[in-house]
């Protein structure tokens, strides 16, 4: 079932550029209906099946001394709550927000190295849909902690006219600032994210495509080109798994970043 | 012109959905694969791995705390024997003062009572040689006495013009004298 894109252009030869397409794979259960199932989103409950049997195993076999898979989970977890939440948010406050930034990092590292695992070979967060759903998670998540911090008036205070600015700037700056805290922050957090799964997909499949055309069916010299191209989808797979990490990484340290400009008291 | 035609193709497709706008489907199930994703961390895993962590922070205090008391103990224990040795040793030489000084003070006891022992002796034996002499002296005297008036009594018995006879007197008297000597068991008893 995974592999039903890829044999779906069996019947055809010659090269297949890889499009947007590759994103509204047809659909194989409830078609039409909102339970729609497609592969990207069996690659998604892959994803999580991967997720949950990792860290569910690790939790439930978790020890006071550690085994080596433990250290390594431990490790990612370590890095989410001291490198993210407690590095933005100081240790007393971000102690709160450790399970959202936590549960955002593994996440979407998981949903974004589908990418590049073979058979999977799309991201479970490059159609819109799961990006959307985090950032709706965070928007809630800051904005919420902002009105709790500060009350409703106070939040909006807070946050449309930032102090320390002459009167008649506010004309200017607190358009843009609700236009920031509104509309822009959630959506940079979903595009940022979407454009660079779709992006690293259309490379990868783009030289692998290419590889396969330029090896199977191109004539006598050009075939040359096949090991060139090949080579290129090596290096980008390598650049996938790190824009992997860093988007996964980016969108966590983000969603820390706005909590924290929510709950400060002057920024 | 394969190639060229598949691209063209690609980019013409008029259906092609846009990537920006969600269906439907997509939102449902992301949001139910987050929502099982949230739950599972929030309420399970990361709990879970906070107490293992908690547990071990913990137990490293603990370990810390107890290797403190355990330092704390043995420090004192040191501290408590070195008091204890110094004790013992000023008691020590305390006792070997006064050991010491007893030893001496009983020396010079037994040397007063030995130099006692000696004087009273000595003033004893002194006191019998000189019971004796006057005994031995007054027997003598007795004896002498008795021996001259004897000896006189046959000096008087025998003619005492010739001087011839005078000596052969005085020589039978002391043999006389030997023989009686002599004769000491008989003699010596019949005296005493």
């Amino acid at each position: 079932m995974i592999l039903a894109a890829a044999e779906g252009h069996e019947g055809e030869s010659g090269f297949h550029a890889p499009s947007i397409a590759d994103f509204f794979p047809p659909a194989i259960l409830f078609e039409g209906t909102p339970f729609e199932l497609n592969r990207v989103m069996l690659v998604r409950f892959i994803a999580v099946a991967a997720l949950m049997l990792v860290f569910v195993i690790a939790a439930r076999r978790a020890t006071v001394v550690p085994g080596r898979f433990q250290t390594a989970v431990e490790f990612v977890l370590e890095f989410c709550r001291k490198s993210i939440a407690f590095e933005i948010l100081g240790e007393e406050r971000g102690r709160k927000y450790v399970p959202i930034v936590t549960t955002i990092f593994c996440a979407i590292l998981f949903f974004n190295l589908t990418g590049v695992i073979p058979g999977l070979n799309i991201a479970g967060t490059g159609v819109i849909g799961l990006p959307i759903v985090f950032a709706l998670w965070v928007y809630i998540t800051y904005l919420s902690a902002g009105v709790r911090e500060h009350g409703v008036g106070g939040f909006l205070k807070n946050s449309l006219f930032p102090p320390g600015v002459p009167a008649p700037l506010y004309i200017l700056l607190t358009p843009v600032e609700i236009l920031q805290v509104f509309l822009l922050r959630p959506a940079t957090l979903v595009i940022r994210l979407l454009a660079n799964m779709i992006a690293g997909h259309l490379l990868l499949a783009l030289c692998f495509a290419a590889t396969h055309f330029l090896l199977l069916e191109a004539q006598g010299g050009m075939k040359v080109f096949g090991v060139v191209t090949f080579a290129g989808g090596f290096a980008f797979t390598l650049l996938e798994l790190f824009v992997a990490v860093l988007q996964a990484y980016v969108f966590a340290i983000l969603a820390a970043v706005y909590i924290n400009m929510s709950v400060e008291s002057e920024h | 012109m394969k190639v060229l035609n598949s691209t063209l193709f690609a980019a013409e497709d008029a259906a092609e959905p846009n990537p920006l706008l969600p269906e439907t489907y997509d939102i449902v199930w992301s949001a139910v694969i987050v929502v099982i994703i949230a739950v599972v961390f929030t309420r399970y895993v990361l709990p879970k791995f906070q107490a293992v962590l908690d547990e071990r922070s913990a137990q490293i205090e603990g370990g810390i705390k107890k290797a403190e008391q355990a330092q704390a103990q043995a420090d004192k224990a040191v501290e408590e024997q070195e008091r204890l040795l110094v004790e013992a040793r000023t008691e020590a030489a305390q006792v070997r003062e006064e050991a010491r000084a007893e030893g001496a003070a009983i020396i010079k006891e037994l040397k007063a009572k030995a130099n006692d022992e000696a004087a009273r002796i000595t003033e004893t034996a002194h006191r019998q040689i000189e019971a004796e002499r006057q005994s031995a002296s007054v027997s003598l005297r007795s004896e002498v006495g008795a021996l001259a008036t004897d000896l006189a009594s046959k000096i008087v018995g025998e003619s005492l013009e010739d001087s011839a006879r005078q000596s052969r007197v005085v020589d039978r008297f002391l043999d006389e004298l030997d023989a009686a000597e002599g004769a000491v068991p008989a003699g010596s008893s019949k005296e005493a």
